[in-house]
């Protein structure tokens, strides 16, 4: 009978629970902190280099200046195809044996952390690096001969105008990228990660609950992404603001702008389209 | 006739081997309006794009108070905050409300201090009209209305001279008026100008001088009671004919 099955199913889990409980909940402490940190420290290479990206090379800048330029952008795109080109789980090998192989054992990463939250960052950053310029190609190039036009520099520009328009625009992409590294830090364990996946390998290899203990996996897996997804959502919709405005009274603002003493005629004459006549 | 404020001198601009801009001059003095007028492609943008270096000439010399602003080592930012520069698709920023826009370049660019730079933004958002609608987004806010809290953001960083490109061409019809009387009363408040328009009316009535571009040349200038009244050159007759 399936039923009796379901029923075994439930009263595994449950033993699993009692006996390894903690071990779990660690685990997915430790999956929860590595892609929230690796997520955000990938964030910032994906705009580093987004930004370097968009740096133009003008004609009448000085050579040395384009040549270092054009060399730093060839080597972002380098570092985007290899990392988004490769496997996560062989770029966490490669580095983590990488390291102490080339320095003959000299050097050697003394914290599982450390490697881990490299190697998902970078991974995370390659995918960024390209949203961010996606993100900041969507941005209308008006906006920026705008701010161009008032004299701000093309740094100011992207700081105030482009960037924070463009961080809007693909905030479902790095939610996005959250979500896949809750999931994608499961490959972790090939270099020793403890987070939620290793605890299964751990637990079925002491007791031989291969089912039950994946059936945990995917339900917490599951829980987790999908509480994750409605944050970011409702995260997103606080970022657009107030879709309505207030319109402003005249006194409201004289009120507000102390030495502000000009007479609200003023405006009106404006309006009214009885302006004084220039003369030729 | 005042100061003399820009010089332009033998002017060209290519795109690759379209010559757009040939051998252009003339000057702006202190409280002029100069309308520039001309046929669609005759190179009325590119002109005043390469006037604020938002386009690199090709060759000859643009002198801002004798200055050459495409001398090696020029600061081109502090310069285009001197010169104000109005577009056709208004360019606001659209992460910011209007007070916003109005005071993000006084305090990047001029460094002013925040409440410096709202009361500043406040005397032109009134100028213009648009202190009802200073907390909205550009989103919200009509063509007439974004057009004229763009040139309240151009006007808060104290330009000395006004580039306006066809503010009006991308304005719905009963909105072209709020932004041309906005226009007016900045000339009549003594502002120097420079504004590529296809409205002959605010050419013939609100400039000092009329400037006439064909392919890329200056073909004619002079005062608008001359150009309209008496133009020397068949292509500027032929051009305006088609405004009657
Ligand atoms: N970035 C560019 N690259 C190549 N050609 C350009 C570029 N910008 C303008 N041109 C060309 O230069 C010529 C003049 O264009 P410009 O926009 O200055 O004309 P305009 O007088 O402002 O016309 P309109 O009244 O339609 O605005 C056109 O033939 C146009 O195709
Ligand atoms: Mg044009």
């Amino acid at each position: 009978m399936i039923i009796t099955r379901f029923v075994q199913l439930w009263e595994d889990i449950l033993y699993i629970f009692s006996k390894y409980g903690k071990v779990y909940l660690n685990g997915i402490f430790n999956t929860l902190v590595l892609s929230t940190t690796a997520t955000i420290i990938g964030c910032v290479i994906g705009f580093i280099c987004g930004v370097i990206d968009a740096v133009p090379i003008r004609e009448n800048d000085p050579a040395w200046k384009k040549v270092l330029l054009r060399i730093i952008k060839v080597l972002v795109r380098i570092y985007v195809e290899f990392f988004r080109g490769t496997p996560m789980i062989l770029q966490a090998v490669f580095i983590f044996y990488g390291l102490p192989y080339f320095t003959m054992n000299k050097v050697q990463f003394s914290n599982i952390w450390t490697v881990s939250v490299l190697v998902v960052s970078i991974n995370t950053g390659a995918y960024m690096a390209e949203s961010v310029r996606g993100g900041i190609f969507s941005v209308d190039p008006g906006q920026t001969e705008g701010a161009l036009a008032i004299g701000m520099t093309h740094f100011q520009t992207m700081i105030k105008v482009v960037l924070p328009q463009a961080a809007r625009n693909i905030m479902p992409q790095i939610g996005n990228n959250f979500i896949v590294n809750i999931k994608d830090t499961s490959v972790m364990f090939i270099i020793g990660f403890s987070d939620f996946f290793s605890v299964h390998k751990m637990v079925s290899g002491a007791i031989f609950t291969y089912f039950p203990s994946a059936t945990i996996e995917m339900v917490g897996y599951l829980i987790l992404t999908l509480l994750f997804s409605a944050i970011l959502r409702w995260a997103e919709r606080r970022m657009d603001g107030s879709s309505s405005y207030e319109l402003v009274r005249a006194d409201h603002h004289l009120a507000r702008s102390g030495d502000y003493n000009h007479t609200i005629h003023y405006g009106e004459h404006y309006r009214n389209g009885n302006g004084p006549e220039r003369k030729g | 006739m005042g100061e003399l404020i820009l010089e332009v001198k033998h002017l060209s601009k290519s795109f690759g081997s379209n010559e757009v801009l040939k051998d252009i001059d003339f000057t702006c003095s202190k409280g002029d309006v100069t309308s520039i007028i001309g046929s669609s492609g005759s190179g009325k943008t590119t002109l005043l794009r390469c006037i604020n270096l938002l386009e690199n000439p090709s060759s000859g010399q643009i002198l801002f108070h004798g200055q050459d602003i495409m001398e090696k080592g020029f600061n081109a930012p502090r310069y285009r905050a001197k010169v104000g520069m109005v577009f056709q698709s208004f360019n606001l920023f659209n992460n910011m409300t209007v007070l916003e826009n109005c005071i993000v370049g006084q305090t990047t660019v001029l460094k002013r201090d925040k409440a410096e730079a709202e009361a500043n933004a406040l005397k032109y958002l009134e100028k213009v009209g648009m202190i009802p609608f200073m907390n909205a987004r550009p989103a919200q806010i009509s063509g007439g209305q974004k057009q004229r809290a763009a040139i309240a953001r151009a006007l808060v960083m104290d330009p000395e001279v006004m580039l306006f490109d066809e503010p009006t061409s991308a304005l719905d019809p009963e909105m072209v008026g709020e932004v041309l009387e906005v226009m007016r009363n900045l000339a009549s408040d003594g502002m120097t100008m420079l504004v590529v328009t296809h409205e002959m009316s605010f050419a013939r009535e609100v400039s000092t001088n009329v400037v006439y571009m064909d392919e890329g040349v200056i073909c004619e200038e002079g005062p608008p009671s001359q150009i309209f009244g008496d133009p020397k050159q068949e292509r500027t007759k032929s051009f305006l004919s088609k405004f009657k």
